[in-house]
């Protein structure tokens, strides 16, 4: 056990060094530009409820375990990374609902690390209170707002939420809806069947992630990854917002787009295409709520008079994360130059048939990522084969026949040429 | 056969000569191992980590967790995905899938391959295979034939019980191609591969330069020797062995009705 524990730590120190490495570089060189990126913000949310008292992880208690992680992730952390700490149940020891279920406090706000600092605010934790999960999600998410960087909160907790009717997957979603980019990803201690899937439920409506952990090298190893991650470079999409006709759909560029599509609702949107250019347009249906199994995607491009040009389509069935489809369309280039306008102006419609489950919200809508790049058009293919050449036994075959006949003709007309020439 | 293998000479020869320029891949993000192969997964099309073909990506995940992989292939090939999945000491029956989608985000099909197989309670892993479509150079756009591009893997378990949600599990990614050679080659040609971004990619190239950062990118991985360009297969080679042979038959028929030396008709000294 030992061994791997060290070989763990290792592996991780080994990611956190590198991870640091690769993007310490050119986030430091951006950081004079004023264009330049936002840094990257997590927000630990930890659970301090009454239950982390248990010992239960590698015969140490839940408590402690957590503090350990923390100070190895706190070690850890990518320099440009804003790390803050929130607590939830840490304060509030009595047992009225109300108040316990407003108790989350900031222990070390989002903002560039002190280590020892947030460190010495971490070693004054003891288990406490409640488990108001929904309202920290809040809380945590206003401490993040602000920039353009990556944000990410990091839930541990050992306990489904106390504090009901407030569903803290709405919660989740709802703060996934106001499209801040915000990312959460949850960890149950030791969890039961229900905090799971409480807590996955949570991770997808936010296309996070959900992990179980029974072991504090765990713990550290997952938490420190997902700080990482928070670091990783990555393309923030643009939030636009379609309409329910092409009309009024706003004129989207080559580029990264994000919207929300309620269920049954039309989503359109406009490209302009000059002649000669190709059109490729990717569309992504996030499935962020319990869903029934069957469903499915389509994508139309269809000129501004309604006539269909091409359509992507997707089904499926199951449990998935998102449905996505894609189209091209080269428009071809214009042999007359007459002085029509050279950009058409290509809709773009997005439906889904994603049903809600029984019982599950169907407000906000579903998230939606689209792609669109615009590029030189492809080169017409004038025939099946590459420029018309053959391969294979049968063209030598034919080749070297029809070679031989030609040969032949060729040798009876000369023979034929040389007689006639002779007798006259 | 022989021939087969002299034209195969001909064929790298001439292969190598026209190959174009070799360009430099951009550097996969996502933390690497030793040997540069990622050891991490994305969890989405947007953050999925690039790796390259030939490599072994490996990432520790927990069930239910979705896993991104991308990589790049070329026209002519046909790539094979190869997953396994090391799953805990205790679980009940899993099923676990891999998607492949091409760079529109169109879900590919498999040619065959175990794409879905079932873990009962007491096996340890579970091995996932997919060979996809051979990848033309061009294609109508009404079709979905595999083309030139990025391709995105998607991992993950597609039934699982409450109770195992979350659990560690490691998993293991290996994209090989096989060269299909000039029976795939098709005529016409993209002008830019389905690189989801590429339209951008400029724009952040301009960006990089004035700022000296490294701006991110949807998919920044080429292949090894860069993109082909459309032009060169072995169709070339099989058709002018093909005319050199017609000629010299030609010739051997020509031969044929002359005979051997002058008409035997024709008398000496005439």
């Amino acid at each position: 056990m030992i061994t791997r524990k060290r070989s763990a730590a290792g592996v991780c120190v080994l990611l956190a060094a590198l991870t640091a490495g690769l993007v310490a570089f050119p986030a430091g060189a951006a950081a004079d530009e004023p264009t330049g990126r936002d840094a990257p913000k997590v927000n630990l949310l930890l659970d301090v409820s009454g239950s982390m008292r248990a010992r239960d992880i590698d015969g140490q208690s839940r408590m402690a375990a957590a503090k350990q992680a923390f100070n190895e992730v706190l070690d850890a952390t990518p320099k440009e990374v804003e790390l803050g700490i929130r607590t939830l149940g840490a304060n509030y020891a009595g047992d009225d609902r109300k108040e316990g279920c407003k108790d989350t406090a900031q222990l070390y706000p989002v903002g560039p690390l002190d280590r020892t600092e947030a460190k010495a605010a971490v070693a004054t934790l003891t288990p406490t209170g409640w488990t108001p999960i929904g309202p920290s999600l809040l809380k945590a998410a206003d401490d993040l707002e602000g920039g353009n960087g990556s944000k990410r909160i990091v839930l541990i907790s050992d306990g489904e939420d106390t504090c009901a009717p407030l569903d803290p997957c709405e919660v989740a979603r709802e703060i996934a809806a106001k499209g801040i980019g915000l990312t959460i990803d949850t960890l149950g201690l030791v969890p039961n069947a229900k905090l799971s899937r409480q807590l996955s439920c949570i991770a997808e409506a936010t296309g996070g992630t959900y992990a179980s952990v029974e072991h504090q090298d765990e713990l550290t190893d997952r938490v420190n990854e997902l700080v990482d991650r928070a670091a990783e470079p990555v393309v923030t999409p643009v939030a636009t917002e379609g309409a329910d006709a092409c009309a009024k759909a706003p004129t989207l560029k080559s580029g990264l787009y994000t919207d929300r599509e309620e269920f049954g609702q039309q989503r359109w949107y406009r490209v302009d295409v000059l002649a000669g250019q190709e059109l490729r347009a990717s569309v992504s249906v996030g499935a962020d709520r319990a869903m029934n199994p069957n469903h499915g995607v389509l994508l139309r491009a269809v000129t501004v008079h309604g006539r269909e040009i091409v359509r992507g389509e997707a089904a499926g069935n199951g449990r998935t994360d998102v449905l996505s489809t894609g189209l091209r369309y080269p428009k071809p280039e214009r042999e007359d130059d007459d002085g029509k306008p050279a950009a058409e102006t290509v809709c773009l419609a997005v439906t889904h048939s994603f049903s809600a489950g029984a019982g599950v919200k169907t407000t906000p809508g579903l998230p939606l990522e689209l792609t669109v790049d615009v590029v030189d058009g492809p080169d017409g293919a004038s025939d099946v084969a590459s420029f018309g050449l053959g391969r294979g036994w049968w063209l030598l075959g034919t080749l070297v026949l029809a070679g031989f006949l030609a040969g032949l003709l060729w040798g009876w007309l000369s023979r034929w040429r040389f007689a006639v020439w002779r007798t006259n | 056969m022989r021939i087969t293998r002299v034209l195969g000479a001909a064929l790298l020869a001439l292969g190598l000569a026209a190959a174009p320029a070799a360009a430099d891949s951009s550097p996969s993000p996502g933390a690497s191992g030793d040997d540069g192969a990622p050891t991490r997964a994305g969890t989405s099309f947007r953050t999925a980590t690039e790796i390259e073909q030939g490599q072994t990506a490996t990432a520790r995940a927990s069930a239910g967790d979705y896993l991104y992989w991308s990589f790049p292939a070329d026209a002519e090939q046909r790539p094979t995905v190869r997953a396994k999945v090391k799953l805990p000491e205790t679980h009940a029956a899993q099923t676990w899938q891999i998607d492949v989608y091409d760079g529109l985000r169109r879900r590919q099909a498999c040619q065959y391959g175990a794409q879905t197989r079932t873990a009962g309670a007491d096996t340890a892993s579970v091995e996932l295979t997919c060979v996809l479509r051979t990848v033309r150079a061009w294609s109508e756009p009404w079709a979905d034939d595999p083309l030139p591009g990025t391709y995105y893997v998607r991992l993950t378990a597609v039934r699982l019980p409450t109770a195992d949600l979350g659990q560690p599990v490691e998993a293991e990614l290996r994209v090989e191609s096989k060269d299909v050679g000039g029976a795939a080659a098709v005529d016409g040609a993209l002008a830019e591969p389905l690189v989801p971004g590429i339209a951008m990619r400029t724009e952040a190239e301009e960006k990089d330069a004035e700022e000296g950062s490294d701006f991110p990118v949807l998919a920044g991985l080429e292949p090894e020797d860069g993109w082909s360009s459309g032009w060169w297969s072995d169709r070339w080679v099989w058709t002018a062995v093909g005319g050199a042979l017609a000629a010299l038959a030609g010739v051997g028929g020509y031969r044929l009705t002359r005979g051997s030396g002058r008409p035997s008709r024709v008398p000496p000294g005439a």
